[in-house]
């Protein structure tokens, strides 16, 4: 699995710069801070080979003539068209920074108007939290770094979900799954649950309306802006399940599932049920003992869940019977529960190390959502803002419609501690903790060790100088004594593990030796 | 680079003198939390001081373009 946080970013009182530049500049930034660098200077050209959006996971491909320019995700901005969309850029002379792949397995990259983290592939929750918030201060070292340089705007970056003027962006999950499983029993086993998690997940939000100008709070930053069941699009007429087939590993084997509908989290704890009872739900609908409901309506329930953050709206099903949102995930997690303990996953001392953990901490979050949500302010995102929400208006007795309080919610995901509310209450000890701040600074350099991301992260560590491009499932390398590059295919996930390639890499500080060895051993 | 964005940030807070709050742990029950009132008041001022000037100017320049 994997996340992808695409940051809000503003140069505050700065009306005239390009969005798309200044989020190049905090590609820059990043790419001379760190000492990773790759060729050209630090930046790591993607290699588009794999990349196929427009591949539909229901079986077809939509037709690149008819798709909307924000979907063709496969190709990079250029200077040109930067200079198209207009507003101010900078030295025109300088090069624009793109794309980087960092030591740690992640990319960092433009994406559409904004600066985009996609961590490396994990294996479980927990570190798809630790290289999750790795992302945050990989953020906070750009910011930091383009305040400090003279010509560049100062920049803030915020890890929300929209500006609360009829704009969102996203923030994706990516879950590997087998390709055997039909694509319609994902739509039916996730809608459910995707309709009603976001009473764990959800990070807050002041604001009703794509245009945020209806007054109260909600529970989720995304739910207004998704208009569709099930689709390709992600930035026009969102859908519930997105249908974008780019396996980044062997196709006939693996589905990567895009999954959009999530908010970004900062609170681990949200973010470490998202991860870890989506990944429960998949294996359940992989193996037929996911629970079988369907919602009536379920984009509008997906809504109507979000605004009713007291918990208490019933909402209709299908079959004419309603529900309420803690009713549905008691469901899964009550199929959970028995699925897990069948298949050992969840057993004590001979389960996996992780179902049991998440199976415990989502059973007591929904115990904790029926007696009393508010008691879960040191856990959820969405309640902790709202409790500080609500401790401004007891005392300045604001109406929902007060900016300050529009304020609070954009500025509870400031990337800055010294300026993000949520880090404030962070270091009150108001926030749990999952995983320790040294292990989220070391993830910032280090790759997993059990993914391919191993191997990607290495390379660009030991011998980032001759890498002249990577993706997901590809390092390519550029040797002086070689006419033609080597690209080096990584397309199974679980291979290029530091158990199976950490030997290589140690043994060899020369690229050639080590390309050489590498060769063949695998041929 | 890591270990030097660890020391700024530890540095940061050294800075502030943030006071640990006696405040109830995480998943205590509410009425417990609302009991720490005067931790709950100091925890405000605190960010009434980090809270960017001029509230309505700020949240109307905070304007995106389209992301996915």
């Amino acid at each position: 699995m994997g996340a992808e946080t695409e940051y809000g970013i503003h140069a505050p009182g700065e009306t005239s710069f390009n969005a798309t530049w200044l989020s190049t500049q905090v590609v820059h930034a990043y790419s001379r801070e760190t000492s990773h660098r790759a060729s050209a200077g630090g930046e790591t050209r993607w290699d588009y080979t794999d990349e196929d959006p427009l591949a539909d996971a229901r079986g077809w491909s939509y037709p690149r003539s008819a798709a909307h320019p924000s979907q063709l995700t496969d190709t990079e901005v250029t200077a040109a068209q930067i200079a198209l969309e207009g507003g101010e850029t900078g030295d025109p002379t300088e090069p624009l920074m793109m794309n980087m792949v960092l030591g740690n397995g992640a990319r960092l990259y433009v994406d559409h108007a904004h600066p985009e983290y996609s961590s490396p592939e994990v294996t479980n929750p927990l570190d798809a939290v630790r290289w999750d918030a790795a992302g945050d201060l990989v953020a906070l070292a750009a910011v930091r770094r383009i305040a400090a340089t003279d010509g560049v705007p100062a920049i803030n970056l915020y890890k929300n979900n929209t500006d609360n003027k009829s704009v969102s962006y996203g923030s994706h999950e990516n879950y590997l799954m087998p390709r055997a499983v039909p694509f319609k029993d994902i739509v039916s086993g996730l809608t459910p649950f995707f309709v009603t998690r976001a009473i764990m997940c959800g990070a807050g939000r002041v604001g009703i309306g794509q245009d945020g100008s209806g007054a109260g709070f909600q529970i989720s930053q995304r739910a207004d802006f998704f208009e569709a069941e099930v689709g390709l699009e992600t930035t026009i007429r969102r859908p519930i399940i997105n249908t974008r087939d780019e396996p980044h590993a062997v196709a006939e084997k693996y589905r990567r599932l895009h999954v959009i509908i999530g908010d970004a989290n900062l609170a681990q704890v949200s973010n470490y049920l998202k991860f870890g009872t989506t990944a429960l739900v998949l294996d359940m609908i992989e193996h037929g003992t996911a629970p079988q409901l369907e919602f009536a309506n379920p984009v509008a329930t997906l809504r109507n869940i979000s605004h009713d953050w007291e918990l208490r709206e019933r909402h209709l099903l299908a079959d004419g019977s309603t529900a309420t949102a803690l009713e549905v995930q008691r469901q899964y997690l009550n199929a959970a529960i028995a699925h897990c303990a069948a298949n050992g996953s969840s057993h004590p001392e001979t389960g996996d190390g992780h179902t049991a953990g998440v199976l415990a901490k989502w059973e007591q979050v929904l115990d904790g959502l029926e007696s009393d949500p508010m008691s879960l302010s040191g856990q959820l995102e969405w309640v902790a803002k709202l409790s500080l929400l609500q401790q401004y208006r007891a005392r300045d007795k604001m109406a929902w419609t007060d900016p300050r309080l529009g304020l609070i919610d954009l500025q509870w995901s400031d990337v800055r501690p010294e300026k993000g509310l949520y880090y404030k209450l962070l270091q009150h000890g108001r926030m749990e903790r999952l995983v320790t701040d040294e292990s989220i600074a070391a993830a910032v350099a280090n790759p997993p060790t059990d993914t391919r991301a191993y191997f990607r992260g290495r390379c660009i560590q030991e011998f980032g100088a001759n890498v002249v491009g990577a993706s997901w499932d590809s390092v390519i390398f550029e040797l002086p004594q070689l006419r033609r590059l080597q690209r080096i295919s990584t397309k199974e996930p679980l291979r290029g593990t530091r158990e199976l390639t950490g030997k290589l890499f140690d043994a060899n500080t020369e690229v050639a030796g080590f390309l050489a060895q590498l060769l063949a051993d695998t041929h | 680079m890591a270990s030097q964005e660890q020391k700024n940030v530890s540095s940061r807070t050294d800075e502030e003198h943030v006071e640990d709050l006696p405040l109830p742990a995480p998943g205590a029950d509410s009425a417990a939390a609302q009991a720490a009132t005067s931790g709950v008041d100091d925890l405000l001022d605190e960010i009434d001081g980090v809270l960017e000037a001029n509230a309505e100017e700020f949240v109307r320049g905070f304007v995106q373009k389209g992301g996915q």
